[in-house]
């Protein structure tokens, strides 16, 4: 980002000037244009919303100014781990769209939204065949609602054999939804321990699976970058006991066309669409957790469900064991059609090759990195590494100074905290877009950082300062929460 | 290190009880507040609620941590801090006066005798440093 | 394969460092008889242009609203898109930015979000908005969760006046915590509110009205606030925004939690999705709220700045205590409708309301006017309305797309009481031509 002059500070608010105006609409070429001669006046709002009043020219200066203050990995190296920041391609972009997909109202009739259908049919079926499950839901409208269906499917699916579990064991390492997603289902959550080596103890697991338990979610690989390699001996453990397992698959840009969670003993699993199948951040969403299940659950997915019979396709909302909806209509649609072309644009050996450089991006960067930063785990990762600052904790450096002061090196941060099991943790996930030299050059900047850390912390510690703010007062906004913009006094000035 | 004063009871999740005639005030330690970091809000119950011995009361909020807080004692809120609403970085500047959080009336007044002393208190929270 | 950067040299080289002979050894945590040995059953990768013309053909086989005129409302609505929301949301900082967890770098996102909030809070007439959730059928579970923590009862009473499909939403997300959904009666279009009065209680958590409601009609919310708060339960109202330059806003009437779908505010329909959950409360909820919440700080040299903020509340501080599992917003979405309001601003909603109002009139005339067609309900409406048909609405539509007319969506599918009921929408965007068109081809189809 220029950081040269000064940087943009406005809110749109603050460049409005009565009379000015951005749109443009037709005169009314209908009867009886005053909406008082159709609706009683009690209905109608005597003032005009406090919506800015602002030119084009305005709008468009002011929110292209406001781009140019944020990072994004069209510009700048993401290495956020469990993130899957990888490149968004632009030919997804184009097709999305496409008036017949971008212009199609969804309750348009299935004959008439053929092509729609027939994307979002095709697309379940590679997503099953690449995780070996055999029928996925696309309607969850992010990773979150993904597993939330999920957990409701294992209860519906308990429930229609007559039984009402009511725990799910997940590992401590878990990422926040996890237990989120469980409590909003009605279950009680039990943490689980890793082992030294950073998998899931299998004592502890055996330890903890009875007959009330319903479910086991498990991130594979785990969130230490850990392929779990007992993982058959786990899924064999909880189906004695008659224990569903879920798939988190947060991290699924390790293993594609490498292995499946169908093929591992999984009963569930949810996709983010917004990482492994690069479609766009968007600076927080929308993404897309499309579910997939073996054919056990298939009565309980969400409905609509997309179905074929002889070349043609529909919506069949007849579905008396479905566990429900969690959006309003089908799926996040235009996510869909970007997983699409990118999964067309790979083929299989593209998707292989995908995740054995995710792998090799990954180990390279853990090697560079490991003479400054301790290892959290011992050997090969997959496609992203755990490092620990705790050796700069004690020079008084702690992973968030060295996320800050990445950021004024040009890289964004990697995760910082997490998993909550590793001390001033620091997740990292290069993806399979990013060159070597692009990892040189962040591998070099974290050497650079160590250094700091032991020789002059101050530019660590007061990191970032070539950014358009400095360290910002979260305590402040905290206690005295001010979420919406209001007008200083007349004469104040902006 | 953290302030461990003599004159009050604790509990293992870092509440502090002082006994004060028949009442016994409430708060947390000076160990709690510094784990937490600044703290941002805090949820406690209504005078006149009923609280249980080592049951959850209520929420101390930092920006990047949430804690339950664990009655003491079992009894009745005869009266809560209102300046915590206000000012919640009390917790943070003077845990064991002005940041008091309830006044109970014990049902029960074996129970502040069963809590840990300051030197019990001192040594756990030794070990988890 | 464009997308991967490393050539073969460099894989090679990175080998070198890393101490391993091939890719194969970085893998040897899986066990081998948990490897794939095959490749995937997909189709073979295709070149760029052979995927746009793949791609061309299956849009084309959509009626699109470029093809056929859009009378279909029901959540998902042509309004006019401006141009310019496209070219900027396009810029690669927007959309491929990251969640502003790192608020230095995201700036641009959380100055955005906070406008954004800003807009809907003042549209809306609440205190504060949340930086938008998935959709309004989720934005109304969530509404309903969060009255059932801040009360501590398990009942919603919602009216059928509310979305169908939304009210199926909340019932899947109330499952768990155990909400309890009972419907409360029309009468003539609009929410009974003698049978309402009867459905509140002391077990009432929240009463849910939709406004305009499902079937287009506009309901009385102050009544319904007046129920509600008299029963010591929330009121949470399902709004359209498109409608509030026009219509008194719910935070004026008695609403504690407004939820709604913001799709209108230039988002594209997508065939149902990505959409724009619209979320705003009174002040005194803000703790108890979903979501993200960006709020305004100062800097460590006292320079304005946003962070996202209340994080607490969230799942990955909260876990399994989080009243909510949602993760992202859809930020991308709410900037568009941020820039959306921002170019229409003050005159522009109003004028937009102003024309949905005067051509569903107009439309509403000329359709009832056709022999055997009426207006089903005799309730105020903004921009929709329900037709009485006297052949079956499924193949009247059906016919009228023979016309290039998409003549909105049949009622047989979400209530069979209105099987023969078809409910029309007309925004700012259709002409009289259209209209007329439309009425013509109504006459035909149905005489």
């Amino acid at each position: 980002m220029p950081a040269a002059r000064a940087p943009y500070e406005r809110l749109i608010f603050e460049l409005s000037a009565p009379g000015r105006l951005g749109h443009s609409l037709p005169a009314c070429d209908v009867p009886d244009p005053d909406p008082a001669a159709h609706l009683p006046k009690e209905l109608l709002r005597a003032d005009p919303p406090g919506l800015p009043e602002v030119s084009e020219v305005d709008v468009v200066r002011h929110y292209s100014r406001l781009s140019q203050l944020n990072y994004g990995v069209d510009t700048n190296f993401y290495p956020l781990g469990s993130c899957t920041m990888k490149y968004n391609p632009k030919i997804n972009e184009d097709m999305a769209r496409l008036a017949g997909f971008a212009r199609l109202h969804p309750l348009t009739p299935d004959d008439a939204a053929q092509g729609a259908l027939r994307l979002m049919w095709e697309l379940a079926r590679d997503l099953a065949e690449i995780s070996g499950m055999d029928h996925v839901s696309l309607q969850p409208a992010a990773g979150a609602q993904g597993e939330l269906a999920g957990v409701l499917m294992i209860r519906a699916y308990h429930l229609a054999r007559g039984e009402r579990r009511k725990k799910v064991l997940i590992p401590d390492s878990a990422h926040g939804t996890n237990p989120a997603s469980t409590a909003i289902a009605g279950y009680a959550v039990v943490q689980l321990r890793s082992d030294e080596s950073g998998e899931v103890d299998l004592a502890d697991l055996e330890r903890n699976l009875d007959e009330d338990v319903a479910a086991f979610m498990i991130t594979q690989p785990n969130t230490l970058g850990l392929f779990e390699s007992r993982i058959h001996q786990i899924t064999e453990l909880c189906h004695a006991k008659g224990v569903q397992v879920y798939m988190d698959g947060a991290n699924f840009n390790a293993i594609l066309g490498l292995t499946r969670p169908g093929d591992l003993g999984f009963d569930v699993c949810h996709f983010n669409l917004h990482k492994t199948f690069t479609t766009p951040h968007g600076g927080g969403g929308p993404g897309a957790g499309p579910v997939g299940v073996k054919a056990h659950l298939y009565p309980f997915l969400p409905a609509p469900v997309v179905v074929e019979r002889d070349g043609r396709y529909a919506l069949d909302g007849k579905r008396p064991q479905s566990i429900g909806k969690l959006q309003a209509f089908w799926g996040n649609f235009g996510m869909l059609v970007r997983a699409y072309a990118y999964i067309r644009t790979m083929g299989p050996d593209g998707l292989r090759a995908v995740s054995e450089n995710a792998v090799l991006n990954a180990n390279y960067v853990l090697r560079r990195l490991e003479g400054d930063y301790e290892r959290a785990t011992q050997g090969p990762c997959m496609h992203e590494c755990v490092v620990s600052a705790r050796r700069q904790k004690r020079q008084g450096v702690s992973a968030m100074d060295i996320a800050k002061r990445l950021l004024d090196l040009g890289f964004y941060a990697p995760t910082t905290y997490f998993p909550l099991i590793v001390e001033e943790a620091l997740m990292i996930e290069p993806t399979e877009t990013e060159s070597k030299e692009t990892l040189d050059a962040f591998c070099d900047a974290m050497a650079r950082i160590a250094e700091e850390a032991r020789s002059s912390p101050a530019a660590v510690l007061e990191a970032p300062v070539t950014l358009p703010v400095r360290r910002l007062d979260q305590a402040l906004a905290a206690r005295r929460p001010r979420l919406t913009w209001t007008p200083t006094a007349p004469g104040a000035g902006p | 290190m953290a302030n461990v004063p003599a004159d009050r009871k604790y509990t293992r999740e870092h509440e502090w009880a002082k006994a004060e005639g028949e009442q016994v005030r409430v708060g947390i330690t000076d160990f709690a507040q510094f784990q937490l970091g600044d703290v941002v809000f805090v949820e406690l119950p209504k005078a006149g609620a009923r609280v249980t011995s080592m049951k959850t009361f209520g929420v101390v909020e930092s920006v990047k941590a949430v804690s339950d807080l664990y009655a003491p004692v079992s009894g009745e809120v005869v009266d809560v801090n209102a300046e915590l609403g206000r000012t919640p970085e009390l917790i943070n500047q003077d845990p064991y006066g002005r940041a008091w959080m309830l006044v109970i009336k014990p049902s029960d007044p074996k129970e502040l005798e069963q809590l840990m002393s300051a030197a019990d208190y001192e040594r756990l929270i030794a070990q988890a440093s | 394969m464009r997308y991967i950067s490393n050539t073969k040299a460099q894989q090679r080289e990175m080998l070198g460092v890393i101490g391993a002979g091939s890719i194969e050894d970085l893998l040897v945590r899986i066990p081998p008889k948990a490897r794939l040995g095959r490749p995937l059953d997909l189709p073979p990768a295709m070149a760029e242009m052979d995927l746009v013309r793949h791609l061309a053909g299956l849009a084309r086989a959509n009626a699109s609203a470029d093809d056929v005129a859009c009378f279909a409302g029901a959540g998902s609505y042509d309004h006019a898109v401006p141009s310019p929301v496209n070219h900027l949301i396009s810029r690669g900082e927007f959309f491929t930015a990251y969640t502003p967890y790192q608020p230095e770098a995201s700036q641009g996102t959380l100055r955005s979000i906070f406008e954004y909030q800003t807009m809907i809070a003042e549209l809306t007439g609440m205190d504060v908005a949340n930086a938008s959730l998935y959709d309004g059928g989720s934005a109304l579970a969530e509404a309903a969760l969060m009255a059932h923590a801040a009360t501590g009862r398990e009942t919603v009473v919602v009216s059928r006046g509310v979305h169908p499909l939304y009210r199926q939403v909340a019932e899947t997300y109330g499952e768990g915590p155990g909400l309890r959904l009972r419907a409360a009666p029309l009468g003539e279009g609009v929410t009974d509110l003698g049978a309402l009065r009867k459905a509140v209680s002391t077990a009432t958590a929240a009463v849910v009205v939709q406004y305009p409601n499902f079937f287009g009609c506009l309901e009385d919310v102050a009544a319904a606030a007046e129920i509600a708060h008299g029963a010591g339960a929330l009121l949470v109202v399902v709004v359209d925004p498109m409608s509030l330059g026009v219509l008194v806003p719910p935070g004026r009437l008695g609403a504690d939690i407004v939820v709604g779908e913001g799709q209108g505010l230039g988002v594209p329909m997508s065939y149902g999705g990505p959409n724009l959950g619209v979320f705003a409360a009174r002040q005194e909820l803000v703790r108890r709220m979903p979501g993200r919440l960006v709020g305004e700080t100062v800097d460590l040299e006292g320079r304005r700045g946003f962070v996202l903020t209340l994080q607490t509340r969230e799942q990955h501080i909260r876990r399994e205590k989080a009243t909510s599992n949602i993760c992202t917003n859809v930020a991308l979405c709410a900037l568009m409708a941020t820039i959306a309001m921002a170019l229409l601003g003050r005159q522009g909603l109003r004028r937009v309301g102003e024309l949905c109002v005067a051509k569903a009139h107009y439309a509403a005339a000329r359709l009832g006017a056709v022999p055997g067609v009426r207006l089903r309900f005799p309730a105020p409406f903004f921009k929709e309305f329900t037709l009485q048909l006297p052949r079956a609405p499924e193949r009247v539509v059906k016919r009228l797309l023979r016309d290039r007319i998409l003549a909105g969506v049949p009622l047989k599918g979400f209530d069979r009481a209105y099987r023969d009921c078809l409910l029309v929408a007309v925004t700012e965007k259709r002409t009289r031509e259209e209209i007329d068109a439309f009425a013509a081809a109504l006459g035909r189809a149905v005489a």
